[in-house]
């Protein structure tokens, strides 16, 4: 009877933790969207030159950047100037980054005395930061510096702020009106980073390092545990990088477990302010959309279809963690909390669904558990939000992602109510439906030649390559499925259980991020500027409108179809074949 | 309407005879290869073949050799069955055209030779063949006339029936807007002397012929996004087959050559790709069998897209011309006298409203002719009245309100009230106020009614939903023009419309980014055909007319232009369903063959076979087989296309995205799951 009692007790208790966790993961969602919502409204104000109520602050400092550099904020460009000046300044970045990484090892603010890096692994590391990607084939305790460390929170300042700036020229594009003048680069990039990333990473870090995540510049801390071990510390200036990777869907962690470390993710409190910060952006964006180009409605669309992508998603990751591993079931284990194996228990498996899935959709790629131990179909929601990229998407990118879908859908819906496709009154045709099918083909060309490639030579040489993959079969696929797709995704996560500190993984994953970062900013870009030179129409009864819900329902159909169909085969002998093997 | 249709059976055993011909012929590479994806479907047949050759050689890691020769007679259907699309397309459409040539076979010309110093003509019978553009020939009753041109001396009732379709005799006569001849009519009475104006080989109908034919056919714009977009649906599935390869090998799971194309040619969108061409001709063929001749496939395209319609009011709104229906005497005139003085007035006023008032005169009792001594003067744009002088030197004008007006103040009297009053008054109602002056005196009004066509408001509405606005153009004021627009129901309308009202009007709405139709017939209307994005040109207008617009109505009717926008709209729309429609049946074939290429190494995969299909071997055949027959299913549709229905875009885009997507999704799963059932009796 005791027995039974007991057991009764702990399902009612499970029962209550479930209800709370999931509490937990609705409140941190509906917080999300409020503060989204004005958010999206001053970045529009921001960007539109419009009054904000940071402008006596930070107008001083804007302008000693613009006379420091010589550039005249109000000087408008067309998109090819846009994409010149974007490029021109990464290619800067690209060589500054090269040389201090290869170099830290002497130079200052380096008290652990961590060595330079390999030329591959700094080539990796470079385009990993100044392609927003983040994917990290070292650790940071041991791999980088502090000038290392500051190095690459600069780039996690500027990798996103170029993301933004891009699209705010795909958003100024999309205004109903014939021009070729998009606005400046240099104004949209300056503006990213001072009145909309530096005020909230500077909120976000004050609240980490009230909560314990350090913030100094001195070397390894030194205590002897209970057991009588000696433990080494690392400190440095972790809550500044922690508050600017969580907020630029940059996610390259401080410490080598990301945020999944005591000290990069302290409570369940840290543990909400970052996981919102990282897909607060990306949504406050959509709404300055609307608020840019004046289509209120325009932007609940995208909302809605990127919400109801990412709810699937959640759904799916959320629902399998919390009803556990079946094979650890078979063993007649009970797991009244769902899996929590590769899990932070001040966390739970609900709050790491919901971080594994905000950061795959939104390119972020920091994480708070072990990917590669979620049950598979968690982990392919995971997979999945990284190959359509753009449920949110990156902090910029996302939206330039969403909106090569938006011209298929429009194209393929035109021609389906009898009238040549047209987008906010601009009519698109071959040229620009050229540029939408490259982009739009470039994603599964990456990820799938890349898995292609590792397969083919794991598969002909086992014995050479042994120590890629720690797990056999289909979830050794998945380890190498998720790396390409976490670095065409620009997201950085890894499944990790890979080997993936080799020339091979290095290189590799160096050109797909390179390639898969400017290729999808490129295409946009110029489709914008193309269509806003063009004539605008005016809307009549006979146009297709494109901010209602069955024009929606159309994009959603386009993203699934194509994510669906181009990486069906891939999954099923990832993570689908594995789901089946479990049962 | 036009009350003559072309019978419209879709499979004249006689065609299908012809495309059946042409679909083993169009197997040819070069004609395959501008076709991306067919001929995608071309090269994996060839591979099969060898593939089947193969295992007959020995081969045996590539399954049975029944099973590969099966897939390979599959493909290579699938490809005969695109190839008959596109043929039974173009047979019907030059079974149209045919039909039209027929009348064009070489035919006599009485070739008019200018002979000597005072051009004393000479008539030699020479063949048709042999006319140039410029030169004449002479037509007499019976004749068949043997080339376009215009006439330049005479009037003859002609019979059009073998373009028209339409039994009932034209008149056409020199000079003015009827002048216009076509090669294959007849002459019924009368002779004419016509001028040549085209070369031969490139009337209209041989631009026609040519266009259905293929042999100029290009790519219309829309055409080009859409084949670029099903290009990179295709290289889409080429990387997923090709990186199949290595995950296979990962997997330990070998795949064979026979799986692999099979898959692929399952996957890209061969259902669109297949009927894309058929597509396009088919409307170009709809257009003909409106008796729509367009000069570009290009045409049709654009007929879908527009915003604005320019009609003439005269036929096409109202019925026929207006009449005389009243004549209002002002004071100091009786009723008879001022009857006499409208009557003389429009004795030389050949227009169907002069005739109509010395008609209603005469049912009144008061009939006059043409006596010596009297000088007609003529209507001109300039002076917008007309009249008579007559011997005793009384001049007498009729014309609008406003031209006598004018004539009346510059004799130095004033208009009576009463006359503008009635004025007034008549337009008020919608009939046109004809007034009369005798001497620069106004003498009184003759009420001209118009008679709104019956139905019509139903079509301008059926317009108003497909988002386009109609335009009425009328030479009548203002005040008439409102209130026949008001009745008919038209969105706007230009008064008092001169032919360059009608070129500024469509300018200013293309200026605001709107395509713009109109239709016309006289050579003043050939700069505004010309503008136009759709220019209609009336096959009984003028050379010029025609030469300006790029479409041809046979029929002369002028709401034609409805028709021919619900034509561009099927076309676009036929192709936007079959496009989706081919995209979703991907879910149900990749849930067929991917559980089938890895179910022997992973067997946990038969989760995925949720349709319980027999066997891998069954399972591929199942898809490759629907993927095949899917084609033929649909021709008709592709021929006829898709319905318009005019509920706004929003709705019409739910109703398609349910029909062609929905179905697109849900029908292979049942078609494939019924060909399997079939199927596993043999593999």
């Amino acid at each position: 009877m005791l027995c039974i009692d007991k057991a009764r007790k702990i399902l009612n208790q499970s029962q209550v933790i479930m209800t709370t966790e999931i509490a937990g993961i609705i409140f941190m969602y509906v917080l999300t969207v409020a503060l989204a919502i004005p958010l999206g409204r001053y970045i529009g104000r921001v960007y539109e030159g419009d009054k904000t109520w940071l402008d006596k602050i930070l107008h001083p400092l804007d302008k000693i950047f613009f006379k420091l550099s010589g550039i005249n904020p109000a000087k408008e460009m067309n998109w090819k100037q846009h994409l010149m000046a974007l490029l021109t300044i990464n290619l800067v970045w690209f060589i500054l980054s090269m040389l201090i990484l290869m170099n830290m090892s002497w130079l200052p603010l380096n008290p652990d005395g961590n060595p330079s890096m390999p030329a591959d692994l700094a080539f990796n590391t470079t385009v990993s930061f100044v392609s927003n990607t983040n994917l990290q084939h070292y650790s940071g305790e041991t791999g980088v510096s502090y000038l290392g460390q500051l190095t690459l929170m600069l780039f996690q300042f500027i990798s996103a702020a170029t993301g933004m700036a891009a699209c705010v020229a795909v958003f100024m594009a999309m205004k109903e009106r014939t021009t070729e003048n998009l606005g400046n680069f240099y104004n949209f990039f300056v503006k990213s980073c001072t009145r909309i990333l530096l005020p909230l990473a500077i909120v976000v870090a004050l609240i980490l390092a009230f909560n314990g995540t350090p913030m100094n510049f001195e070397g390894k801390a030194q205590y002897i545990s209970m057991q009588g071990d000696t433990v080494h510390v690392s400190r440095g200036p972790a809550a500044a990088m922690i508050a600017i990777k969580q907020l630029g869907t940059n996610g390259g962690g401080y410490y080598g477990p990301n945020s999944a470390h005591p000290l990069e993710n302290p409570n369940y409190l840290t543990n909400i302010v970052e996981n919102i910060s990282i897909i607060l952006i990306p949504i406050a964006m959509v709404f300055a959309l609307g608020y840019i180009i004046k289509r209120r409605r325009f932007a609940w669309m995208v909302f809605g279809v990127m919400t109801l992508g990412f709810f699937l998603l959640l759904f799916n990751a959320v629902y399998n963690e919390m009803h556990g591993n079946p094979m650890i079931g078979q063993m007649g284990i009970s797991q009244p909390l769902g899996s929590m194996e590769g899990k932070e228990v001040r966390f739970g498996p609900a709050a790491s669904a919901y971080w594994e899935v905000t950061t795959t959709v939104t390119s972020n790629g920091s994480v708070n558990a072990m990917h590669d131990s979620f049950t598979p179909l968690a982990g392919m929601s995971a997979l999945l939000g990284m190959m359509v990229n753009s449920f949110y998407g990156g902090v910029g990118v996302g939206y330039l992602n969403f909106y090569i879908f938006i011209i298929i859908a429009v194209f393929i819906s035109g021609l389906m109510v009898g009238r040549t496709p047209e987008f906010l009154g601009k009519k698109i045709e071959a040229k620009e439906m050229k540029i939408a099918a490259l982009i739009a083909l470039l994603h599964p060309l990456l990820i799938l030649a890349g898995t292609a490639l590792a397969s083919y030579l794991f598969a002909h040489n086992p014995s050479a390559y042994a120590d890629w993959l720690n797990n056999p079969g289909n979830h050794g696929f998945s380890e190498m499925l998720y790396e390409f797709t976490s670095s065409s995704a620009n997201n950085g996560s890894g499944f990790e259980g890979l080997g993936d500190n080799t020339p091979f993984w290095n290189i590799a994953c160096g050109t797909v991020m390179l390639l898969a970062r400017f290729l999808p900013i490129i295409g946009p870009v110029a489709i914008a500027g193309i269509l806003a030179k063009k004539k605008y129409i005016p809307e009549s009864a006979g146009t297709l409108k494109t901010d209602t819900n069955t024009f929606g329902v159309m994009v959603f159909a386009v993203i699934f179809i194509v994510a669906a169909l181009s990486f069906f085969p891939a999954l099923t002998l990832g993570p689908i074949a594995e789901f089946f093997g479990m049962k | 309407m036009s009350v003559h249709r072309r019978k419209n059976n879709l499979f004249e055993p006689k065609q299908v005879k012809e495309a059946v011909t042409q679909s083993f012929k169009k197997l040819n590479p070069v004609i395959q290869f501008r076709n991306p994806v067919m001929f995608t479907v071309w090269i994996g047949t060839l591979v099969m073949a060898f593939v089947s050759v193969w295992i007959a050689a020995g081969e045996t890691s590539q399954g049975s050799l029944a099973y590969n020769m099966v897939i390979t007679a599959i493909l290579f259907i699938t490809l005969l069955f695109a190839n008959f699309a596109e043929a039974i397309a173009e047979a019907r459409g030059k079974a149209q055209a045919d039909s039209l040539r027929k009348a064009r076979e070489d035919t006599p010309a009485k070739k008019v030779f200018s002979v000597g110093e005072i051009y004393v003509d000479e008539i030699k019978v020479i063949p048709s063949s042999q006319l140039r553009k410029g030169d004449l020939f002479v037509c007499e009753a019976g004749d068949v006339i043997a080339m376009d041109g215009e006439i330049v001396q005479g009037i003859a009732t002609i019979d059009e029936s073998a373009i028209t379709g339409e039994s009932a005799p034209v008149i056409r006569e020199a000079g003015g807007d009827k002048s216009s001849v076509t090669g294959g009519t007849k002459v019924l009475s009368d002779r004419i002397k016509v001028k040549v104006t085209t070369e031969p080989g490139e009337t209209f109908l041989d631009k026609m012929i040519a266009l259905v034919e293929g042999a100029s056919r290009q790519k219309t714009p829309n055409e080009i996004a859409l084949t670029i977009l099903l290009a990179s649906f295709t290289l889409v599935f080429v990387i997923v087959c090709v990186t199949l390869k290595p995950f296979g090998d990962y997997a330990n799971t070998p795949i064979t050559i026979g799986a692999f194309i099979s898959l692929f040619v399952c996957l890209i969108p061969t259902t669109i790709g297949g009927l894309l061409s058929a597509i396009g001709i088919a409307g170009m063929d709809r257009a003909l069998r409106a008796n729509v001749i367009t000069k570009s496939g290009k045409a049709v395209e654009t007929a879908g897209d527009l915003d604005t319609i320019l009609l003439d009011k005269t036929g096409t709104i109202t019925i026929g011309n207006r009449r005389a229906t009243n004549f209002w005497s002002t004071d100091g005139i009786t009723e008879n006298e001022f009857i006499e003085l409208a009557t003389w007035g429009s004795l030389a006023d050949e227009t169907p409203e002069g005739k109509s008032i010395v008609e209603l005169a005469a049912s009144k009792g008061v009939s006059k002719t043409k006596e010596a001594g009297m000088t007609f003067i003529e209507f001109t744009a300039e002076t917008r009245s007309s009249g008579v002088n007559l011997g005793n030197g009384t001049n007498i004008r009729k014309g609008a309100f406003d031209a006598i007006r004018k004539l009346v103040e510059k004799a130095g009297n004033r208009v009576p009230e009463e006359a503008s009053d009635r004025v007034k008054l008549i337009a008020e109602n919608g009939g046109t106020p004809l007034v009369v002056s005798k001497n620069g005196e106004v003498k009184g009004v003759i009420e001209l009614q118009d008679i709104v066509k019956p139905g019509i408001q139903e079509r301008f509405e059926r317009l108003r939903k497909m988002g386009v606005k109609t335009v009425m153009v009328t030479g009548d004021n203002p005040l008439t023009a409102k209130y026949i627009a008001e009745k008919a129901g038209v969105d706007d309308f230009i008064a008092e419309a001169k032919p360059e009202d009608k070129m500024n009007y469509i300018r200013k709405e293309q200026q605001g980014g709107k395509l713009v139709a109109m239709m016309g017939d006289g050579t003043n209307d050939a700069p505004a055909l010309a503008q136009a994005d759709v220019g209609v040109a009336m096959n009984s207008g003028t050379q010029a007319a025609k030469e300006a617009g790029n479409m041809v109505d046979l029929d002369n009717d002028p709401t034609k232009l409805i028709e021919i926008v619900e034509i561009g709209k099927q076309l676009l729309m036929t192709r936007g369903t079959l496009t989706t429609f081919s995209i979703a049946n991907d879910v149900a074939k990749y849930f067929a063959i991917v559980p089938a290429l890895f179910i022997a190494s992973i067997p946990a995969l038969q989760g995925l076979n949720i349709m319980g299909l027999h066997s891998p071997e069954s399972a591929i055949l199942s898809a490759v087989i629907f993927n095949a027959i899917i084609i033929p299913l649909l021709i008709p549709l592709a021929l006829k296309g898709v319905a318009y229905k005019p509920i706004g875009a929003s709705a019409l885009l739910r109703r398609n995205l349910l029909i062609y997507g929905f179905g697109g999704v849900i029908v292979p799963f049942i078609g494939i799951k019924l060909i399997d059932l079939l199927v596993s009796n043999w593999f």
